[in-house]
């Protein structure tokens, strides 16, 4: 696995001068990404933020080849990539060495883009696909997806005078990737840049698809001072709704304990997206979700081998 | 030396895949056009091509695959009809937009509701707008012949390609017909070599960026221009294949159409029943005609009012209708073709065959009769009818 110092020397593959929002997390993520891939990398994104920020025409953030075809679809893009760059070797046209890594954000991957995920995964593309997850479709205003959180107010599940927020759980989309049986699924965040980049580097090492859902707080939705960006990331995995963990191969394996998990709410009251939850009134929200966030770490641990 | 073989349209497109040996194909299974993907799927696995075959899990996906496929420099096919492309209509622009060379082997069927799976070109013509080179086939030879060409023609103008048959009446009609060498095949198509690749070390480059305001119009603008470009690429292509295979392909087929007084367009297998009621007329010495439409688009509208204008009543039979009040499509296209003419024809038009409904010997009759009382009073009763139809 490579080194602070050699990951500093490696090319830096997505430029600075991009249109990303300052303290996203996206594009750092990206970065640790294309900097672990240390390979020809053919990246594709769906539409969104990521697309939209690097790519105005005539400009481009990517150093490396890059795709945007349309929003649900990243996946399938990516595996007539995969499978072109396959039979194009095969017949000597095209250098071996290539990665290919799909992205998508949850609005492109949890919802509109799951069967194209579902699709390509079970085909068994040797392709990484990476969810960069911000909770709520960002791109286009905020809206609510199934991976906003309970109690999160978006654009259209708004913290209104009846309804405080979203009244429905997350989709637990990386144990439905480890259902589909490939050979690699991982959670991180690009506030663990080891942990991100090792992840990287075993997702593209493995033969057949991988994937990596990577939450990536966004500083717009979620409302928190863009310079606590990482930090809030960080806050996500003490607090266990973001646990980092890896399957390889169907073994769960637990990349991080927090030496004392943190009451989720400490983490709730920096984002603006859940300060409605702190009127009275919303105690039990805030309960049902400590309570959940403890049902599934224990859960986790119990898959993990792993005790409290 | 050319072999006669006994096949129907979807083994004659398949077959013709087989020959083509794209770099990538990836498909989904539909009523009529399910045959291709299984049969050219068997190639597969008896390894008589060299593609990637994708068994996508929709139709979306497998157009997306295939912007993917084509976008790496792939040589990519893929078949489908009715609702199949419908599902494909969001990636069937951006094929488009992006100058992917992709070619659709299509069946055509109706489109729901009600759901039916029998002929009507709904579903094509719901993507003449796409900036798709569409070519339509009479008969099982023409469906392959119009596959082969399309990948010449696809790659030529960097433009996406769909060639269709008939649904069940080609793709399930088994037909007498020539099939050229694996080697003509490949020495006509040539190898492919994409101008861009996304797998160029040497030249990394983005593909679908995002336009605003001072870039999309032009980048419209230009796709346009490649669209216009493309008829005389369509028409090179086609002469040099009607050299090689001795069978003659232009934009359109005119048949007795040099004196004829009234004529019918149309498109499909269709043709082959008016021309034998051409037949009939010409032995009692009414001199009628047909034109039929091979490359729908792009539009061939100059060459079209050249000889419609010398034909004074012309029906256009549209095998969908447009739902605007306008009549169908073809009908539209060839009114607005004709406009400009200083001396016009009379234009009527009849929705036929919905659905897969027969449209026999009788109906065509029906229409060259409806054609005569209009040379003889110079009046129309009513221009858009629907034929064979219970009203």
């Amino acid at each position: 696995m490579a080194n602070l110092k050699e990951l500093s020397k490696r090319l830096d593959r997505l430029s600075g001068g991009h249109r990303a929002c300052a303290g996203c997390t996206e594009p750092i993520a990206v970065r640790q990404i294309l900097l672990a891939a240390d390979s020809p990398v053919v990246a594709g994104s769906c539409t969104g933020c990521l697309e939209v920020v690097t790519t105005i025409f005539p400009y481009t953030a990517w150093k490396n080849a890059f795709i945007h075809s349309a929003f649900e679809n990243s996946a399938a893009t990516m595996s007539g990539i995969e499978a072109a760059h396959k039979v194009l070797v095969k017949k000597g046209k095209a250098s071996k060495d290539f990665k290919f890594i799909a992205f998508g954000g949850d609005g492109g991957t949890y919802d509109i883009g799951f069967q194209s995920l579902s699709g390509a995964m079970e085909r068994g593309h040797n392709m990484l696909y990476v969810c960069l997850d911000n909770g709520a479709y960002m791109n286009t205003g905020i809206q609510r997806s199934s991976a906003t959180p309970k109690g999160a107010h978006t654009t259209t599940s708004p913290a209104g005078k009846v309804i405080p927020g979203k009244k429905e759980f997350r989709k637990d989309l990386t144990s439905i990737m480890v259902a589909h049986n490939i050979p690699y699924v991982a959670q991180t965040t690009p506030g663990h840049w080891r942990d991100l980049t090792n992840k990287v580097e075993k997702a593209l090492t493995v033969d057949g698809p991988a994937f990596l859902n990577i939450l990536v707080p966004c500083r717009l939705g979620w409302g928190f001072a863009p310079e606590t960006a990482l930090d809030v990331a960080r806050e996500a995995t003490d607090s266990c709704y973001w646990p980092l963990f890896e399957v390889e191969d169907g073994n769960w394996k637990l990349n991080y304990q927090p030496k004392e998990k943190k009451p989720l709410v400490n983490w709730l009251k920096k984002q603006v997206r859940f300060k409605h939850l702190f009127k009275p009134g919303c105690e039990e929200i805030l309960e049902d979700l400590q309570v959940d966030i403890d049902k599934n770490w224990k859960r986790l641990l119990d898959r993990c081998g792993e005790e409290a | 030396m050319s072999k006669i073989v006994a096949k129907t349209g979807n083994e004659s497109m398949a077959e013709a895949m087989r020959q083509i040996n794209p770099d990538v194909v990836a498909a989904y299974p539909i009523t009529p056009s399910t045959e291709i993907v299984q049969i050219f799927s068997s190639y597969v696995a008896d390894g008589l091509v060299d593609t990637e075959f994708l068994a996508v899990e929709s139709e979306h996906s497998a157009m997306s695959a295939c912007i993917g496929s084509a976008a790496t420099g792939a040589r990519t096919m893929t078949c489908t009809a009715s609702q199949g492309l419908a599902l494909m209509w969001e990636m069937l622009y951006i094929a488009t937009g992006l100058r992917l060379p992709i070619v659709i082997a299509g069946v055509n069927r109706a489109l729901s509701a009600p759901i039916n799976i029998h002929c009507d070109h709904s579903d094509t013509m719901g993507i003449r707008d796409s900036g798709w080179i569409q070519i339509y086939s009479e008969n099982a030879q023409e469906g392959y012949d119009n596959l082969i060409q399309a990948v010449k023609i696809a790659e030529e103008c960097c433009l996406p390609a769909i060639v269709t048959t008939d649904g069940f009446i080609i793709s399930h009609g088994m037909e007498s017909m020539k099939l050229l060498e694996d080697k003509e095949v490949q020495d006509f198509i040539g190898d492919y070599k994409a101008p861009y690749t996304l797998i160029n070390p040497q030249k990394p480059i983005t593909v679908g960026a995002l336009d605003f305001t001072d870039y999309y119009f032009e980048h419209r603008r230009s796709t346009a221009e490649a669209v216009l470009q493309a008829k005389d690429k369509i028409i090179k292509v086609s002469q040099e294949y009607s050299h090689l295979s001795q069978r003659k392909y232009e934009l359109f087929e005119e048949y007795r159409l040099d004196d004829a007084q009234m004529a019918i367009v149309v498109l499909g297998s269709t043709a082959g029943t008016a021309k034998v009621v051409i037949d009939e007329l010409r032995s009692k010495g009414i001199k009628a005609g047909l034109l039929k439409i091979r490359v729908y688009r792009p539009f061939p509208a100059e060459e079209l009012a050249i000889v419609l204008s010398k034909i004074p009543a012309v029906a256009i039979l549209d095998r969908a209708d447009s739902l605007s009040t306008m009549g169908g499509p073809v009908f539209i296209d060839i009114k607005s073709a004709l406009y400009n003419l200083e001396k016009r024809s009379k234009l009527i038009n009849y929705i036929y065959g919905l659905g897969g409904r027969d449209t026999t010997l009788h109906h065509i009759r029906e229409v060259y009769q409806d054609l005569q009382n209009i040379l003889d009073t110079g009046k129309i009763a009513q221009s858009i009818k629907y034929l064979g139809v219970r009203e």
